[in-house]
């Protein structure tokens, strides 16, 4: 812990030093809110566009490091919830409905069936075989879209316009559909601080650490994995309707188990567990990506190299590096 | 006569060819320490695993408190009133230790079901957490890593954890396994002062401390009861000396 925040306790009023502890993702928000303005000084929309890309994937990181950070679920199929939300977006703007609220109830629903009947499989299993049991269900659905012809097969599916809200086409300008998804970003983000801090979220972290001492207290571990999965999925398929929203294309390429690999490696970049530290994962991994793949062809391997310096540097993850960091600074006088 | 608070009735358990528990009978009363001795690999571990639910039985009945709980798991037989510890010490070891003794105590306190309310503030959790430390001694140690403590605080915070699910029947293997000998003795105490208000059944290698505890004592040797009785009655059992403590003599 910080040495700092607990020699200037008795300085500081009691909030600020809470303030202080909460001051990485205080910071990260304040800065994700100001951002749009500096890219509007150079009429960037594409700057625009990837931080919102980017906040988008943070929610989907988001939510797999509340079953990965604090259940030790390790998903190789997540992204199978960004196609959910994803074509609830796509098929039913394809038969005209294009209300974003509707879209989205729709996509919690679809994902909560998907979430309910996948984990109660793959629970079953542990350690690699649910590793690979969330792979086969993530590439079931893969294939699923990609035989539904009549919504693009392969090929996906483009969509007329950005979803209405309440009837209105506010989120068509990208501004304001940036702040939508940043408003969504920050109340996941606090829901899942909340969750994770709760009753709940102390049994699904015991569960993680030590299953047999849980059971030997008197609880089974599957309905707590099983209510995080729940939570987890509709949380990333609302990251998949505004994924939708923001390419106004969804294909089946949204579901790969390549894409959950992706999720996977932002949220250990970022910090597993630490929650804040998937949102600055999922940001640097896409501003990366996007600098890197505008240099030259061989990105990947340039991304690679420094995922792997990442990994073996930081331990923790970036929000780990942060917090040492930030800790010695404020140790200084 | 009442009936026994848990009566064992005919439990085997084998693994393949190896019969490690043989149609085992045996009756805890209710306040007894109950010792269950014998060599290594009698199959003394394996029946707490049974008792506990950990294992499934082959054969046999277990009843609690007048109920048959030999189908139900092992949280159903926590909720019932009977907890165990663990041989090897089994913590979790990123919380800290009053979060360890908490998540117990919340076990039987209500849903876990609760999403919003940070469980951190809950007092009376918290409060029965603490009490319960104090009690095994370690109130010194309330906000440390449960990771970071000795072997010899690990074991106690075993039992902590097993107390705060409020048992009628305690389950313990080898609480004084490792343990140098002024924490042996210390857990003897803290075991003696349990004892007034608990049963208990105990797996102990240190026979001192069985002989010293317990009111009956079971010997078992290849998974089968080879007697049960006082300890002075054990002591003086000729085939429990030729199998077992004659053996240890000898050793």
């Amino acid at each position: 812990m910080t040495g700092g925040i607990r020699t200037r306790a008795g300085i500081l009023p009691a909030v600020a030093a809470n303030w202080l502890r909460g001051a990485p993702s205080v910071w990260l928000f304040t800065v994700l809110a100001l951002l749009p303005l500096a890219a509007m000084q150079g009429a960037e929309s594409y700057i625009l566009s990837l931080l919102t890309r980017a906040l988008i994937f943070a929610i989907a990181a988001l939510s797999l490091d509340l079953i990965l950070g604090h259940g030790a679920l390790v998903s190789l199929g997540h992204a199978a919830f960004l196609g959910i939300g994803s074509y609830a977006v796509a098929i039913l703007a394809a038969h005209g409905i294009d209300e974003i609220l509707l879209q989205t109830s729709v996509a919690i629903v679809a994902a909560l069936l998907f979430a309910a009947l996948t984990s109660a499989v793959s629970l079953r299993a542990s350690g690699v075989y649910y590793i690979m049991s969330t792979l086969a269900f993530g590439q079931m659905l893969y294939f699923f879209a990609v035989s539904m012809s009549a919504y693009g097969g392969d090929d996906g599916i483009s969509l007329e316009g950005r979803s209405r809200l309440l009837g209105y086409h506010v989120l068509g300008s990208d501004m304001t559909f940036y702040y939508v998804v940043l408003a969504v970003l920050m109340g996941c983000y606090g829901a899942t601080v909340r969750v994770v801090g709760s009753r709940f979220g102390r049994v699904l972290n015991g569960i993680r650490e030590n299953p047999w001492r849980m059971r030997a207290i008197g609880f089974e571990p599957f309905p707590y994995q099983m209510t995080a999965c729940a939570i987890a999925g509709v949380m990333c398929a609302i990251a998949g309707v505004l994924l939708a929203n923001q390419t106004g294309f969804v294909s089946p390429a949204y579901m790969t188990w390549q894409r959950s690999g992706d999720l996977l490696v932002i949220v250990i970049v970022g910090g597993i567990g630490s929650l804040w530290g998937a949102i600055v994962g999922a940001i640097a991994y896409l501003l990366l990506q996007d600098a890197l793949s505008s240099m030259t062809e061989d990105w990947k391997l340039i991304l690679g190299v420094i995922l792997i310096v990442v990994a073996l540097a930081s331990h923790g993850g970036l929000a780990a590096a942060v917090t040492r960091v930030s800790g010695r600074a404020r140790k200084e006088p | 006569m009442t009936a026994p608070m848990l009566s064992i009735k005919g439990l085997s358990k084998s693994f393949g060819a190896l019969q490690v528990g043989d149609n085992i009978d045996i009756d805890v009363t209710e306040g007894e320490l109950h010792a269950l001795i014998g060599p290594n690999g009698a199959g003394k571990t394996t029946l707490i695993n049974q008792l506990s639910g950990m294992l499934k039985s082959d054969a046999g009945t277990v009843v609690f408190r007048g109920e048959d709980i030999t189908s139900l798991n092992m949280p159903g037989r926590v909720k019932k009133g009977l907890a165990r510890s663990f041989q090897i010490t089994s913590i979790l070891p990123q919380f800290t230790v009053r979060e360890n003794v908490a998540v117990a105590a919340q076990a039987g306190a209500g849903s876990s079901f609760r999403f919003f309310a940070p469980v951190a503030g809950e007092r009376h959790l918290n409060e029965i957490a603490d009490d319960l430390l104090t009690r095994v001694g370690l109130g010194n140690r309330i906000s440390a890593r449960a990771g970071s403590l000795s072997h010899g605080e690990k074991r106690l915070l075993e039992i902590a954890i097993a107390l705060a699910t409020k048992p009628r029947l305690l389950l313990l293997d080898e609480p004084l396994a490792g343990l140098g000998q002024q924490e042996s003795e210390a857990s003897i105490a803290l075991l003696q002062r349990l004892k007034a208000d608990l049963t208990i059944v105990l797996v102990e290698h240190d026979m001192d401390a069985v002989f010293a505890l317990a009111d009956r004592v079971s010997v078992l040797v290849n998974g089968r009861v080879l007697a049960t009785g006082t300890p002075q009655e054990i002591r003086s059992n000729p085939g429990v000396r030729t199998a077992y403590i004659g053996d240890e003599e000898a050793a």
